[in-house]
C-alpha cells in the first residue's frame, strides 16, 4: 500500500481548477488522490489550519550557475533555496560555463537535480550555440534530452534574423523561446536605469527604449513565425503596453515580472550598493505602477525571481564594476505577498502567477492539485510577520536586495512528490 | 568665521562625498573657513600647525596632476603628513580590490583618504567600509565637490555674493562631475543655474536637478553673470556624441565675438585643463573676463578648509 498523507483544514487554492475553499487534500503514493470535504483515513495527517494549501509553486526563471560558477551556486544549493522559498519546480537558464546547448549538458543538469533530490528542475536550453547568437543550437536533440524551453538569457539575441530562425525552429518542437529583451547598442555601457537618478549619480544609463525596442521586434517576429515568445523580466511601462497590444493582436506572447521590479525603484541605487544592480535595471515608480497594472489585467502572466547568485566579493566593489543580478528564490513569495495581496492580486490570482501560468508557458503538466497530478504542494502561512535575513538563506550567495525587509507570509512546508522537502521551524 | 586651529562647532560630517547632501549653512561654513585659510598662502612661511600628527593619504586611482598637487599642498600647509598612492605604483594595478587596498592603508594609520576614481560612488564604497574620513576628489561623472566649492568661492570673492546670480555651465554636462557639484552647490546658495551644450551631452532628467537647458550659445551667453566652460573630452567625438571637433568649436566654442553680447562683469571660469581653440579661444582664456588662475589659487584654500573640517568632525 502506498503511503497516504492528509492535509486537513487548510484553505485550498488551485487556480487551475477554480478552487478556493476549505478542503482536505489526500495524497497517496506521490500523487494527489482527492480533494474532499470528508476526512479520509491516512497514515499521516498534517494540520493546515490557518494555512493556504497551494499546488507546488514554480519559478520559471532561475540561474543555478552549475556547471562553471559553483562558487556562486550549485544545483544542490539552488534546489535547497527553491524548496525553502516554497518552490517545488524551477526552470534553470543555460548561461552556465559551458552553456547548456547540447544533449550532454542538459542530461548533466537533470542528473545533478536527481542527486540533489529536492526540487524538480527543468533545464532551459540555449537558442544558439554557446549563446553566441550566431548559429542555432541543436534544439531538437536538446528538447528530447529534457529541455522545456529555449533562451539565451543573460544576453539578448542581437540579430533579428537569428531570432526569427530560433522561433521558427523551436516552434516545430512546440517549445517556447524565452527572450531577455534588450537592445545592446542602446544599453551601451549602462549599469542602471537611464533617467534623473542616473544623471544625479553620474552612472551610465540603460534607457527604457532598450527593452521596448527589443520587445516590439520580438513580438513582430512571433507574429511572423506563429511561434511562442515569452518575454523575460519585463521592467518598463512601455514594454507592458507593447505586450498588451501584442496579445490583443493575437501574437503568442506571454510575459513575466520579478518581485524586485514590482517593489523597488532606481532610487535604491543612491547608495551605490551593487545589491541593487541587475539587468534589466530597477526603473521608476511609474514603471512599477504599470507593471502592477499589467499583473492586474493579465498582460503579465507570471512572477519569476530571475534568481542570479553572485559570490559576496563580486558585489563588494564599485557599482560599475559589479556583475548584474540578484537572488530571489527565498524572497519571492514573501515579497509578492507583502507587496501585491489585496492591492494588486487576490490570493488565487497570486497563486496562479506561480503555478498554472508558468506551467502553461513551459508546457509542463504541473501547478495543479487535480487528482492524479504529482503530489507537489506548498503550504503558506499568509499572516506570518518576519524579517528577511540573507544569513539564513540556503542559497550559496547573499546578493538579495530585500535583506532586512519586514515581510508578511511565507512558505512553511514544501512537499515534492508526496515527500516533505522543506519545513519552516 | 572659524578661528584657526579650532574646529567649527557646526561641522559634523566625517566625509565629504558630494555637495548634493550639504545644506546652505554647511556650504557657507566651508567657504568661510576657506577664506580664513587663504590668508595663510600669503604669509612668508606658508604653514600652520593645525593638523600636525594627522595623516592624509592621496589615493588617486585615476590620474590627475592638478588636483593631487593642490590637495598635497593643502595638507602640507596644515602640517599634516601626506602619502601619495597612485595607480601605477600600487597594488590596485595588481588586482586587489579598492576596499582591500584602502583597508591596508587605513591599517597603517591614516586619518583622511582623498580619493580620485573613475567609478561613480567609489568614495561611498570606502566610506561604508572604513573608519577614517573620505574626501571625494572626483568620482567618474558623479561629483567633484572641492572643484564645485572652489568655483563658488571664486564667484563669491569676485561678485560678493552668489544668491541672485545666473551661472552658466557650458559643454559636456553628461560626463561632467564638475557640472553636478556646481549645480548642487550653486542652486543651494540661491543662484540660477543654466546649462548649454549639444543635446547628446545633456543628460536625461537634468532639469530635475533645478537647472534650465539651452542649446544655443547666443541665447545662453547674455543671461549669464558667470560662465563655467567645461573641457570637452576628445574621446566623445569618437563615440559619436558630436560630429567633429571643428563643428563643436563652431557651435559651442566660446570666443570674444560671442562675448560681445555678454553682461558687464561676466566671469569666465574653466576647471582645466583647457583645450584652447576648441571650447575656449586663447583670447577668452587669457582675457579680462577670465578668473581661471584665481580658481587654482582658491582651490588650495578650499581644500585646506575641507581637510581641516573633516578632521575636526571626528573630535
Ligand atoms: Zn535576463
Ligand atoms: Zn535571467
Amino acid at each position: 500500500m502506498a503511503k497516504t498523507t492528509l492535509i486537513e483544514n487548510g484553505r485550498v487554492i488551485c487556480p487551475g481548477q477554480g478552487i478556493d475553499k476549505r478542503l482536505n487534500l489526500l495524497l497517496a503514493g506521490g500523487t494527489v488522490a482527492e480533494l474532499t470535504e470528508g476526512r479520509p483515513e491516512a497514515d499521516e495527517t498534517i494540520d493546515a489550519t490557518g494555512l493556504i494549501v497551494a499546488p507546488g509553486l514554480i519559478d520559471m526563471h532561475v540561474h543555478l550557475r552549475e556547471p562553471g560558477m559553483e562558487g556562486a551556486e550549485t544545483i544542490a544549493t539552488g534546489s535547497a533555496a527553491a524548496v525553502a522559498g516554497g518552490f517545488t519546480t524551477i526552470a534553470c537558464m543555460p548561461n552556465t560555463e559551458p552553456a547548456v546547448d547540447n544533449e550532454a549538458g542538459t542530461e548533466f543538469i537533470l542528473l545533478q537535480a536527481e542527486r540533489a533530490a529536492l526540487a524538480r528542475i527543468y533545464p532551459v536550453g540555449a537558442v544558439t550555440k554557446g549563446r553566441l547568437g550566431r548559429e542555432l543550437a541543436e534544439i531538437g536533440q536538446v528538447s528530447r534530452a529534457g529541455a522545456v524551453a529555449f533562451s539565451d538569457d543573460g544576453s539578448p539575441i542581437h540579430n533579428a534574423e537569428i531570432m526569427r530562425r530560433g522561433l521558427e525552429y523551436a516552434r516545430m518542437f512546440d517549445r517556447v523561446v524565452i527572450e531577455h529583451c534588450e537592445d545592446p547598442d542602446l544599453s551601451g555601457e549602462g549599469v542602471m536605469n537611464e533617467g534623473t537618478m542616473s544623471t544625479i549619480l553620474g552612472l551610465p544609463g540603460i534607457p527604457s527604449a532598450s527593452e521596448e525596442v527589443a520587445i516590439a521586434r520580438n513580438i513582430i517576429l512571433a507574429r511572423l513565425t506563429g511561434a511562442r515568445l515569452h518575454v523575460a523580466h519585463v521592467s518598463t511601462a512601455g514594454g507592458v503596453e507593447l505586450i498588451r497590444r501584442g496579445k490583443a493582436a493575437g501574437a503568442h506572447v506571454t510575459a513575466e515580472v520579478t518581485p524586485h521590479h514590482l517593489a523597488l525603484t532606481d532610487e535604491c541605487v543612491r547608495t551605490y550598493d551593487p545589491v541593487f544592480k541587475m539587468n534589466p535595471p530597477l526603473r521608476t515608480a511609474d514603471d512599477v505602477a504599470a507593471l502592477r497594472d499589467g499583473l492586474r489585467d493579465g498582460t503579465i502572466d507570471v512572477i519569476a525571481s530571475d534568481h542570479a547568485p553572485h559570490p559576496p566579493e563580486s558585489k563588494q566593489v564599485e557599482f560599475s564594476q559589479a556583475p548584474f543580478g540578484v537572488i530571489g528564490l527565498e524572497s519571492l513569495l514573501p515579497v509578492a505577498i507583502t507587496e501585491l495581496i489585496d492591492e494588486v492580486l487576490d490570493w488565487p490570482g497570486l497563486i496562479a502567477t506561480l503555478t498554472v501560468a508558468p506551467a502553461a508557458v513551459l508546457g509542463i503538466d504541473r501547478g495543479t492539485l487535480r487528482p492524479g497530478a504529482d503530489a507537489d504542494v506548498t503550504l503558506i502561512r499568509p499572516d506570518q510577520r518576519w524579517t528577511l535575513d540573507v544569513e539564513r538563506f540556503r542559497s550559496r550567495s547573499r546578493n538579495c536586495p530585500f535583506h532586512g525587509r519586514e515581510v508578511t507570509g511565507r512558505a512553511v512546508r514544501t512537499i515534492v512528490g508526496g515527500n516533505t522537502r522543506f519545513r519552516a521551524d | 568665521m572659524a578661528q584657526l586651529g579650532e574646529p567649527a562647532l557646526e561641522w559634523t560630517r566625517k566625509h565629504l562625498l558630494g555637495l548634493e547632501d550639504l545644506s546652505a549653512e554647511e556650504l557657507d561654513i566651508i567657504l568661510d573657513t576657506a577664506e580664513s585659510f587663504r590668508e595663510v598662502s600669503t604669509r612668508k612661511r606658508k604653514k600652520v600647525p593645525t593638523l600636525t600628527g594627522k595623516v592624509v593619504v592621496l589615493m588617486f586611482v585615476e590620474p590627475s596632476t592638478r588636483t593631487v598637487t593642490s590637495f598635497s599642498l593643502a595638507a602640507g600647509r596644515l602640517s599634516a603628513d601626506t602619502v601619495s598612492f597612485s595607480k601605477g605604483g600600487s597594488s590596485i594595478s595588481k588586482g586587489e580590490t579598492l576596499v582591500d587596498t584602502a583597508r591596508n592603508i587605513q591599517a597603517m594609520g591614516c586619518d583622511v583618504i582623498v580619493l580620485r576614481h573613475s567609478a561613480p560612488g567609489a568614495p561611498h564604497l570606502l566610506a561604508r567600509n572604513l573608519e577614517c574620513s573620505v574626501v571625494n576628489a572626483g568620482d567618474g561623472a558623479h561629483e567633484h565637490p572641492t572643484q564645485g566649492l572652489l568655483d563658488m568661492f571664486t564667484i563669491r570673492e569676485r561678485k560678493g555674493h552668489i544668491e541672485g546670480l545666473t551661472v552658466g555651465i557650458c559643454g559636456d554636462i553628461k560626463y561632467s562631475r564638475v557640472a553636478r557639484s556646481n549645480i548642487w552647490g550653486l542652486t543651494k546658495l540661491g543662484a540660477r543655474v543654466v546649462v548649454c551644450g549639444p543635446a547628446t551631452l545633456i543628460p536625461d532628467g537634468i532639469e530635475e536637478m533645478g537647472v534650465e537647458v539651452f542649446h544655443d550659445l547666443d541665447e545662453f551667453i547674455p543671461q549669464c553673470d558667470v560662465i563655467n566652460i567645461l573641457r570637452i573630452q576628445l574621446e566623445r567625438q569618437k563615440s559619436g556624441l558630436f560630429p567633429s571637433i571643428r563643428e563643436y568649436a563652431r557651435v559651442f566654442g566660446i570666443n570674444s565675438e560671442r562675448l560681445e553680447r555678454a553682461k558687464d562683469g561676466l566671469l569666465i571660469m574653466h576647471p582645466g585643463p583647457m583645450n584652447r581653440g576648441i571650447e575656449i579661444t586663447p583670447a577668452v582664456a587669457d582675457g579680462p573676463h577670465s578668473v581661471v588662475l584665481d580658481q587654482v589659487t582658491n582651490g588650495l584654500a578650499v581644500r585646506m578648509a575641507v581637510l581641516y573640517l573633516v578632521c575636526g568632525a571626528k573630535g
